[in-house]
């Protein structure tokens, strides 16, 4: 069978067996739909948390933004899988413990302030959104790419399959299709960085042959990238670019931000027991590590595969994959030097960056792009990051089914997030903005059809998102994470630790927090795109990092606020003493 | 019996994040380059640190979490027996 066939029997299989999945477990009540009736088993729970968590962008972006990255790309390894120790130690167990449905919940109660539980709702509506928007943008791609439809079509599908098990089961089927969804994508995830691994360092655990010799040489892996990386312009691959204040800084707010992220804290409300809940977050952290541990070394193979196969080569005699990728409008070659060769080294290819395809064809059969070279390099060649995991297994010449996997993976990866999201969004609206706020009358089977007309409403913002994506997409992830950070995350966690702190102080900590990330980052990311550089940020800080500045900011603000009114009435200090039993 | 319980609680929290803060933030980043003069295998150590060894730490650092607390849970025999407020 050739790939493309075998491409369709994967997909196809792997979405019967969600859709099997999720008739099997559809929800009954709102506990059901909420929060699973909480009678999921703390490691299900933790594989539904590693699916939920892993969305499109770790599977198909993370890998191949570390490739061009090279040490700095640390930043998303340690900034995505520390922040589940903070939400081990710091929330899920205590969250758990106070047993209600949503994030907005736990805000609202302690604060004892429907304002509060309010702006809780607009940070999470946003951050979901945001992610959202990212994941229906992975499936357009993938489906455009391997099945060759059209990325409309792609969206469409992937929304009629997330409808029907988000709107049927709720949390429950959600739950139990994210299982699956687990390891199939971590399968697809696994199978080819072990392959690659062999290839090229002859050694079948690719965390161990990332630090392995090559294959018949006694050079190292990391010490040749270093090398071809330095000779082609770029910086050595093992040494940080950015400074250390701007690492340090982006990774905080990454892993503030995951472990404020309500899609995964949510996940935690599921299962039996306290106890339950920090086992739960120790198993959805391997399973998170497995794939973590594995993307830095498909990075270096990838990199050192890519430079390795297209450098100096011939334009008409490049691998097939160089071409296909071309068509979809993910690579373009400008022949600077007009010798018919790739050349590939540090800079953009082109003027402007990304390219903008015309009409017709080069000397050599390439297609033309509108932009002017940029003359200040001789880089030829323009590559989107987010193909390198998919391309990967065709660049290291892998077999058909192996690509067909990945295919299925990053579907698995893309679906699986959405569907969490999709599910924390319509909770939000059903239970905190109408249930608890704005219509407390109505029944459970009202609010339970409410919660599935929500999920339909936010699954049909999401499809549209896919279909005309907005081009800030990228430009909103910052957003996403440091707004979890800035106001999110201390809301939780000096709800937990620090009785005193009232509901002046929360809603004055969470707005300053808010305010501040969100003007730092639309300053230099919409308003003044051209500041947007080091000597501009205050501190040296980017945009992507300010997050962890708007939560110190946010802790300062709502400490001193708090001191200013009176404290918070009997019942929440006893509240507050009541989760903190076990 | 209470504030005993949180205060021991406290404590396996304060440690277990400052090695989870010199982990990650400590060899992974400002430390980094300093210990990039040693290797394990093909990998500077800060460079492991940053990409791999900081992960397992993590992992780790929750499993000791999880045993020090159902230690000190059934130290105070606090049986969390589920008690459902819906």
């Amino acid at each position: 069978m050739d790939t493309q066939s075998l491409t369709y029997l994967f997909v196809g299989l792997s979405f019967a067996l969600y859709i099997g999945i999720a008739i099997w477990s559809r929800a009954q009540s709102t506990n059901d739909f909420y929060i699973a009736g909480k009678g999921v088993n703390p490691v299900a729970n933790g594989m539904a948390t590693a699916a939920d968590w892993m969305s499109a962008a770790s599977f198909i972006s993370m890998a191949g933004l570390i490739a061009f990255l090279g040490k700095d790309g640390s930043v998303y390894l340690m900034g995505w899988t520390g922040g589940y120790v903070l939400l081990a130690l710091l929330l899920a167990p205590y969250l758990r413990k106070f047993g209600q449905y949503t994030v907005p919940d736990f805000i609202g109660t302690r604060y004892y302030s429907n304002a509060a539980r309010l702006v809780a709702v607009i940070c999470l509506i946003f951050v979901s959104f945001t992610y959202v928007a990212g994941q229906m943008r992975g499936v357009g791609i993938v489906f455009s790419r391997f099945l060759e439809v059209d990325i409309n079509l792609g969206v469409v599908i992937g929304m009629c399959i997330v409808f029907f098990y988000a709107v049927l089961g709720g949390m429950k089927g959600i739950t139990y299709t994210q299982v699956a969804q687990y390891c199939v994508l971590i399968f697809a995830y696994l199978v080819p960085a072990i392959f690659i691994s062999i290839l090229v360092t002859g050694n079948p655990v690719p965390q161990l042959g990332f630090g392995d010799t090559l294959v018949d040489s006694s050079t190292y892996l990391l010490d040749k990238l270093d090398q071809v990386t330095t000779e082609l312009g770029f910086n050595a691959y093992t040494e940080n670019s950015k400074s250390k204040i701007d690492i340090f800084c982006i990774t905080a707010a990454l892993m503030f931000g995951t472990a404020g992220l309500p899609h995964v804290i949510v996940r935690f409300f599921t299962v039996p027991k306290v106890s339950d809940a920090r086992k739960s977050a120790g198993y959805a952290l391997i399973f998170i590590a497995i794939l973590y541990s594995t993307a830095p070394a498909v990075s270096a193979f990838a990199r050192i595969n890519f430079i390795d196969s297209v450098q100096n080569v011939e334009y008409q005699s490049s691998p097939e994959w160089f071409q296909n990728w071309e068509d979809i409008g993910l690579i373009a070659w400008k022949d600077k030097n007009e010798d018919g060769l790739i050349q590939y080294s540090a800079g953009d290819a082109l003027e402007g960056t990304k390219p903008k395809f015309v009409e017709g064809e080069g000397n050599y059969g390439e297609r033309l792009v509108s932009n002017p070279a940029n003359q200040s390099n001789s880089n030829e060649v323009y590559i989107d990051r987010d193909i390198m995991v998919l391309a990967n297994p065709e660049i290291a010449k892998l077999p058909g089914w192996v690509i067909a996997l990945v295919a299925a993976g990053a579907l698995a990866a893309a679906l699986s997030t959405a569907a969490g999201l999709l599910l924390v969004i319509s909770a939000s609206v059903s239970h905190d903005l109408l249930k608890k706020t704005f219509m407390p009358k109505i029944t459970e089977k009202q609010e339970l059809l409410y919660a599935r007309y929500s999920a339909a409403v936010a699954i049909l913002v999401a499809g549209l998102f896919g279909i005309y994506p907005p081009g800030f997409v990228a430009q909103v992830v910052a957003f996403a994470f440091g707004l979890a950070a800035s106001t999110i995350f201390p809301a939780l966690f000096l709800g937990i630790f620090y009785k005193r702190l009232n509901m002046q102080g929360a809603i004055a900590g969470m707005l300053s927090g808010l305010i501040f990330t969100s003007s730092y980052i639309i300053y230099f990311k919409f308003i003044n795109i051209e500041l947007n550089s080091v000597q501009h940020w205050f501190l040296g800080i980017s945009p992507e990092g300010i997050g962890f500045i708007g939560m110190l900011i946010n802790i300062v603000i709502a400490l001193t606020v708090s001191n200013f009114y009176s404290k918070p009435p009997e019942y929440v200090y006893e509240m507050v003493d009541d989760i903190r039993r076990p | 019996m209470h504030k005993d319980y949180w205060r021991a609680n406290l404590k396996i929290l304060i440690i277990l994040l400052s090695i989870w803060f010199m982990v990650s933030f400590g060899f992974g980043i400002i430390f980094s380059d300093f210990l990039d003069q040693y290797h394990i295998g093909g990998f500077k150590l800060g460079f492991w640190f940053a990409q791999q060894g900081s992960i397992y730490f993590f992992v780790a650092l929750i499993f000791v979490y999880v045993y020090l607390m159902n230690k000190l849970d059934k130290k105070y025999k606090n049986h969390d027996d589920e008690e459902d407020k819906h």
